[in-house]
């Protein structure tokens, strides 16, 4: 039980890195700010760069 | 987990062996009849066993010399922002998830017009000794010098003009990887009302999220993303309503010239639009969908068990095939790059990645693993063109020019080839399918769509939802491929911008929006140019376009391999080098026979320049001069490309020689050495 427990959390970092939730999370934590509106439009300024010269794989 | 005891480790192993070996004797010995696809997966599965168990191991230890004990640049630096020390479970899969894209669908369905085995061969034994070896130590080389990308590491090693090739591969790889892929989807989506109504309403979808994900529910992105993929099947259960609706499906119903001019338009607004109001939601849309797909369809494979319908090998290895014109060797290793071998991963292997990496270790699972998954999907792919009935498969893959325009003509052709097929049989397919006509959907879009949709509606609601599943897969492949013409256009044109702010500092800078629409305009009109030709080509612009991308691709690898061995070499490993001299040889072998032959074969539907003189000696039509152009336009970008890694390889042949000889110092610029926080805790 612990195991799938465990599985199941790690599958949730997976997705959390790969749909950038885990990113906002640390920027929040970078920038001690608090989920809203105006910090995630910060966020995506910061992040905006980095998508945009991320290659997307044939 | 335990370890086993050595004696059962070792039987563990061989019986994974024997299994191995007798799924290959089976795949390989196989004639006449039909086979299951369960052989496939075995001969594949335990190969990459034991490739990971034995040879991964090997170049982890002995050439690599993986030291769990330095500090990697995640830990060193640790910034919260780009430099984050991650668990290696989460690193694998947004590795994966950046590594996969189209190409491992395409090319084997391409490839398949050999018969199963060359492609599987290739994309086993590739992945293994190729693939897999290239985006491990690019990664670790990349690890070890605090994340820094394939170009910069060529400068370094190799020297300013290796650093500059890297970079003019890139663009172009870009450029030819933009043409052949909306090519493909332009292919699919010709005439189909149903796959265009889908597509098309992926963009509004991507705005709402887009919307949504800013204003509504800031940093939701799973969340998000699970919205659009609802609305996504929405969307292509409605299409079945606005196919059967003659009004509606009118205006959905566009040729191919047609449809490249749009997608064309939308490329460069895409481009130039925000990134969180289209790329962003376009791109977390497409990762969704895809990872799910792809989950889907290899538990399809392994519950079901299709049969295999394509034979072995065809005739078609001498090199006379309608899909595209070529022998298996080099063809066969050009037309399946991503499921083998991609120089593409070696830029991903030094982007995001190295920099989240906690352990050196972790790179070998990462690196290594990651990409025999992508292998692996290769595999999927060729099962889902072989369970066509291989007269089908023709029917789908090959072009009017080549097997005739007519459904009576093209199928007496094919018949007439030992691919019994009828026009009746094809008609009911498509009628199936949701589709006007199956006929010249050239691309390997189409064909994978019937594959897959053939092994889930045997087993999963029937015939019924035939259509639902094929258009679900038109859809599937055609979301990731947008995404890929967003995003590569967007780095092309940084490339772009950066260069030109040498001819003229204010292009240099990517907030200008002048200068963001100025190369926008030129990145897209580039890779326009090669899909337009392809739209315009007789003879299916996949039989010029995919080729020319593979070699591209694999040039790129070839650059990637050499940055490799040279860093091998400086790190006095050199009895270690054939890990990647071996397949740099195979590449540069296959790439240089295939750009050859594309240029100068006497053959007119292999080579460009015969195919151009064939053109100017026969009565001129009004494309005719246009179509000459095109020719020898192929011919000089594959020859610049040739004549780019020519030069590469001499520098770096130089610099081996230097540094083996003793006249230049054997020295890596790597990091310095920080003794590791997390080895500790890793041994506690």
């Amino acid at each position: 039980m612990k195991q799938i427990a465990k599985a199941l959390s790690t599958l949730e970092a997976i997705f959390r890195e790969i749909f950038d939730e885990s990113s906002y999370s640390r920027f929040l934590k970078r920038q001690h700010l608090s989920v809203s509106r105006e910090s995630y439009a910060e966020f995506l300024c910061e992040q905006a760069q980095d998508i945009s010269h991320r290659p997307r794989c044939c | 987990m335990k370890r086993l005891p050595q004696p059962l480790s070792i039987l563990v192993w061989v019986i994974v062996a024997i299994l191995g070996a007798m799924a290959f004797a089976t795949i390989a010995l196989h004639r006449g009849e039909q086979i299951s696809a369960t052989w496939l997966i075995l001969a594949a599965l335990c190969s990459y066993a034991l490739g990971y168990r034995l040879y991964s191991k090997f170049v982890a230890a002995k050439v690599l010399v993986l030291d769990i004990n330095r500090a990697t640049p995640a830990e060193r630096i640790d910034d919260g922002r780009d430099f984050v020390p991650t668990n290696k479970w989460v690193v694998f899969g947004h590795h994966f998830a950046a590594i996969a894209g189209p190409g491992p669908l395409v090319g084997p369905v391409l490839a398949a017009q050999f018969g199963y085995l060359p492609g599987t061969l290739w994309i086993i034994a590739g992945a293994i000794f190729g693939g897999c070896v290239q985006d491990f130590v690019i990664l670790l080389f990349s690890v070890r010098r605090d994340g820094k990308s394939l170009t910069a590491m060529a400068r370094e090693e190799i020297g300013n003009l290796g650093g500059f090739i890297a970079y003019l591969a890139i663009l172009t790889i870009l450029i030819i990887l933009c043409g052949a892929v909306a090519l493909i989807v332009v292919n699919a989506l010709k005439s189909s009302p149903w796959g265009t109504f889908t597509i098309g309403m992926t963009i509004p979808i991507a705005l709402l999220m887009g919307v949504y994900l800013r204003r509504i529910r800031p940093g939701k992105v799973i969340e998000t993303s699970l919205l659009g993929f609802i609305l996504v099947v929405l969307a292509v259960v409605g299409g079945r309503w606005i196919a059967q609706s003659p009004s509606l499906a009118s205006a959905f119903t566009y040729t191919a010239p047609t449809l490249a001019i749009l997608i064309i338009v939308y490329a460069f607004a895409a481009s130039v639009l925000p990134v969180w109001l289209l790329l962003a939601p376009r791109d977390y849309l497409s990762t969704f969908v895809k990872l799910g797909t792809i989950g889907v369809l290899a538990i399809g494979i392994l519950v079901f068990h299709p049969t295999l319908h394509m034979p072995a090998m065809t005739q078609f290895a001498d090199g006379t095939g309608p899909v595209f014109a070529g022998k298996v060797f080099p063809f066969a290793f050009i037309t399946i790059a991503c499921g083998a071998v991609s120089g593409f991963h070696s830029l991903i292997s030094s982007g995001t990645t190295p920099k989240l990496i906690r352990l050196e270790s972790e790179t070998r699972m990462v690196g290594y693993g990651a990409m025999m998954c992508e292998s692996m999907v290769g595999i999927m792919a060729m099962i889902a063109a072989c369970v066509l009935q291989p007269g089908v498969y023709f029917a789908i893959n090959s072009p009017a020019g080549v097997i005739g325009r007519s459904a009576d003509v093209a199928t007496a052709t094919l018949s007439h080839w030992g691919f019994p097929v009828t026009a009746p049989q094809m008609q009911s397919l498509a009628q199936a399918v949701g589709e006007q006509t199956l006929f010249n959907r050239t691309g390997g879009a189409p064909a994978f769509a019937v594959g897959m949709a053939h092994i889930f509606s045997n087993s999963l609601g029937g015939q019924a939802v035939m259509a639902v599943w094929y258009h679900f897969a038109i859809m599937f492949e055609a979301l990731f491929i947008l995404t890929v013409l967003d995003a590569g256009t967007r780095v092309g044109r940084f490339m772009v911008q950066e260069a030109l702010g040498h001819v003229w500092k204010p292009l240099g800078r990517t907030s200008w929006y002048p200068s963001v629409l100025f190369s926008s305009a030129l990145l897209v009109g580039a890779w326009g140019y090669f899909l337009w030709m392809g739209v315009k080509d007789p003879l299916g612009g996949i039989n010029s376009l995919w080729p020319l991308f593979g070699i591209c691709n694999q040039l790129l690898a070839t650059v990637a391999l050499c940055v490799a061995t040279t860093i091998i070499i400086k790190m006095g490993r050199t009895r270690y080098v054939p890990v990647t001299l071996v397949p740099l040889a195979w590449l540069v072998s296959v790439t240089f026979t295939a750009a050859w032959r594309k240029i100068f074969d006497s053959n007119p539907r292999l080579g460009f320049l015969a195919h151009a003189e064939l053109l100017s000696g026969s009565s001129a039509g009004p494309d005719t001069a246009r179509l000459i152009l095109n020719d020898r336009i192929d011919a000089a970008v594959a020859g610049l490309l040739v004549c780019l890694v020519t030069m590469i390889l001499i520098e770096s042949i130089l610099e081996w020689s230097k540094v083996l000889s003793g006249s230049k110092e054997k020295r890596v610029k790597e990091s310095p050495f920080v003794p590791s926080r997390f080895a500790l805790e890793e041994e506690a």
